[in-house]
């Protein structure tokens, strides 16, 4: 037999590397290559979906000043990624978004290495001259959620399955459980953690445990449809869509959802790299700006509680309302915000404790 | 903590441990016939878009996974035809196909992610599958049935059938078998295509029995468990059903402890995450403290069938 193991390691090499190859387009130099780097797969109707659809927006919108765009999926938030960015940069891209949290040190490393490149960190913190940092004001969307919430529920307690207790994360918990707190004083919130972004059935088996235990809403801020699918099939009050609309997935338990529209962030950026007036920044549009959109709102939700999503939802794009404006308790009872304060958004970014009405995780 | 509570956390170990234990059962039958499949996730994943797409386009669930036991033999034969009529590394070739697996389920996924399916119903009628007590024991669907079945299955056929004594011969000395007349390659690739068709079917668990969608990776690291239980069961079937209802029972009960936010939390859930590897660690020690249980291994696992050597 001719097939020995070293021919067999080749092989596995070459097929290893195949995929990345598939998704990089070797074009001219004249239009900006973009590069995007992601968690997971563009098919997961959630997180990386709305990122690869703002990429196809920013492509559509500028035409042949970008060349098409370069998306790489399965990233995982370690050093692998740093050789994802390193080769992004390499092979010609002048413009590099890191749309996960995990990226932040990497991107940091490589982008001092390549000083004519820029680099922006979705979720991050950390910026430098070329490494800006951008975000969207999810935590605008969940008090919507959180306000149908507080008028839906019957038990008066919701579940929020998360993946790492990140102050993004801690911060939509919060946010959540502050507006429904406003239409119900006993609401409670128990955030479950599963340390993993893509585990559709650990996601599932999560809302189970919820339902189970007396929870009647469940919100996920992991990226795919599964706990929304339990609820559905448990019959239990509802759930949220995040990311994206998932009504397809439950037609009646979605109550509403949060969609996430990165495009116009993403063709502001390339048309200021191809302007030469990149600038390194930290953005964070939410409502007001159309980056966060909310859905339409599911069957079962009467028009008087719509209507009062609807009004925190205009409050929060006129400005007359802003969440996280005390007095706010954290989840001990005690005063962290005085009265008319507003929290920075400094403070938002590194929020590391509970609201009252958060069960925190044991 | 209230009956009704215990049962529906049994329910829902019951569905967490399935898979795992389907695709188990199938790999530890390849590695009693001497050879090491570590493309277990691949082939599960395989499976589970191959189900998902059947479901999808006809809506029979039996179909479905009648399918994915099929796309499970297919993937596994490319395993097969490398290690066995090659012989190539059976180490560097199932990490191979777990990548295959993986990159394949995904092309053959695109544009399916967006669809939703039906979750596979109850064998038994409502009245029992419904009922707050015995559906603890009724509420399941067919692929759970089938899971304990093949325990049982597997058990008789290593233990009391003929063939499932050839097939541990093959596994324990491929010389001694081959020199009195039976085809080493032939039992292995038997038992491969068993192992595919397991670990296929364990795939369809996951669009059939847990999450009615398809999502990439949606397997999500459980072929790693299932390849590691068969040691951890020290090749033996009951103790695979028991490993695999522990490591299904603490995945569970971490996030039982996580919603419970409070009634639930006498153990941490920290200490329930860290479970499975402390069960391992002890099963480990377990295991060198009595020596017979490790000298279970096929004598012949992982070593290619060179009878001109």
């Amino acid at each position: 037999m001719t097939l020995t193991r070293r021919s067999m390691l080749k092989a596995g090499v070459a097929a290893a590397a195949l995929p990345l190859l598939g998704s990089k387009a070797f074009a001219q130099s004249e239009p900006l290559k973009v590069g995007f780097v992601l968690i997971g797969t563009v098919n997961d109707n959630g997180w990386n979906f709305g990122h690869s659809e703002g990429a196809k927006y920013m492509k559509a919108e500028l035409g042949d000043l970008v060349a098409e765009p370069t998306i790489v999926e399965n990233v995982p938030e370690g050093p692998d990624c740093e050789r994802v960015l390193r080769e992004l940069a390499q092979s010609g891209h002048k413009l590099i978004f890191a749309t996960s949290f995990g990226y932040g040190d990497y991107v940091i490393k490589v982008a001092q290495q390549f000083p004519d490149v820029k680099f922006e960190h979705a979720t991050g913190y950390q910026r430098s001259d070329n490494v800006a940092t951008y975000n969207a004001r999810f935590y605008e969307g969940r008090a919507v959620c959180g306000t149908v919430a507080g008028h839906m529920s019957k038990t008066g307690k919701a579940g929020y399955i998360g993946s790492f207790p990140i102050p993004e994360v801690v911060m939509g918990i919060n946010a959540f459980v502050l507006a429904a707190r406003k239409i119900n004083p006993e609401f409670t919130i128990t955030p479950v953690y599963i340390s993993t972004w893509n585990d559709p059935a650990k996601e599932a088996d999560a809302a189970r445990a919820m339902i189970d235990q007396g929870i009647d809403i469940v919100a996920q801020h992991t990226d795919g449809p599964a706990a929304l699918q339990v609820v559905e099939e448990r019959g239990a009050v509802g759930g949220f869509g995040q990311g994206a609309d998932m009504s397809a997935f439950a037609p009646n338990a979605q109550l509403t959802s949060i969609i996430d529209h990165w495009g116009p962030t993403y063709v502001e950026s390339a048309q200021a790299v191809i302007d030469g007036t990149w600038a390194s920044a930290d953005r964070w549009p939410g409502l007001k700006e159309g980056e966060v959109q909310i859905g339409p709102y599911g069957p079962t939700v009467p028009e008087d509680v719509a209507a009062a999503a609807e009004a925190v939802k205009n409050g929060q794009i006129d400005g007359s309302l802003h969440i996280f404006t005390g007095p706010i308790n954290d989840h001990t009872g005690v005063e962290r915000v005085a009265a008319g304060v507003t929290l920075t958004d400094a403070e938002l970014l590194s929020m590391d404790w509970y609201v009252e009405g958060v069960i925190p995780p044991a | 903590m209230t009956s009704e509570l215990i049962i529906a956390i049994i329910v829902t170990v019951v569905g967490a441990s399935t898979p795992i234990l389907i695709a188990a059962l199938g790999e530890l039958v390849v590695e009693k016939s001497g050879v090491l499949n570590l493309g277990v996730e691949g082939m599960m994943l395989v499976g589970a878009i191959t189900a998902f797409v059947v479901l999808f386009t006809t809506g029979n669930h039996y179909l479905a996974i009648l399918c994915a036991a099929g796309a499970g033999v297919a993937t596994s034969l490319i395993f097969g035809f490398l290690t066995l009529s090659l012989s190539a590394n059976q180490t560097a070739t199932g990490l191979a196909l777990t990548i295959f697996g993986t990159g394949f389920s995904a092309l053959a996924g695109q544009g399916y992610s967006a669809r939703p399916v039906t979750l596979m119903g109850p064998l038994f009628p409502a009245d029992l599958a419904a009922h707050p007590i015995w559906r603890v024991l009724f509420g399941y669907s067919a692929l759970v049935y089938f899971s304990f079945a093949m325990v049982i299955g597997v058990w008789w056929f290593l233990k009391k059938t003929r063939a499932g004594l050839i097939l541990r011969a093959v596994g324990e000395n491929d010389l001694s078998a081959h020199s009195i007349g039976y085809s080493v390659v032939g039992v292995r690739y038997a038992a491969v295509a068993f192992g595919g068709a397991m670990a296929g079917i364990a795939g369809a668990c996951f669009p059939l029995l847990l999450t009615p969608q398809w999502a990439e990776r949606m397997t999500a690291g459980r072929g790693w468990i299932a390849v590691a239980l068969v040691v951890f069961a020290s090749w033996r079937p009951f103790r695979l059903l028991a490993g695999a209802y522990l490591f299904g029972l603490v995945m569970t009960m971490e996030l039982y402890a996580k919603a419970s936010g409070g009634p639930l939390s006498v153990i941490p859930a920290e200490l329930w995450a860290a479970m499975p590897y402390l069960a391992t660690v002890v099963v480990l020690v377990l295991i060198s403290l009595r020596r017979d249980a490790s000298s279970n291994a096929p004598a012949c696992l992982g070593r290619p069938f060179l009878p001109t050597n």
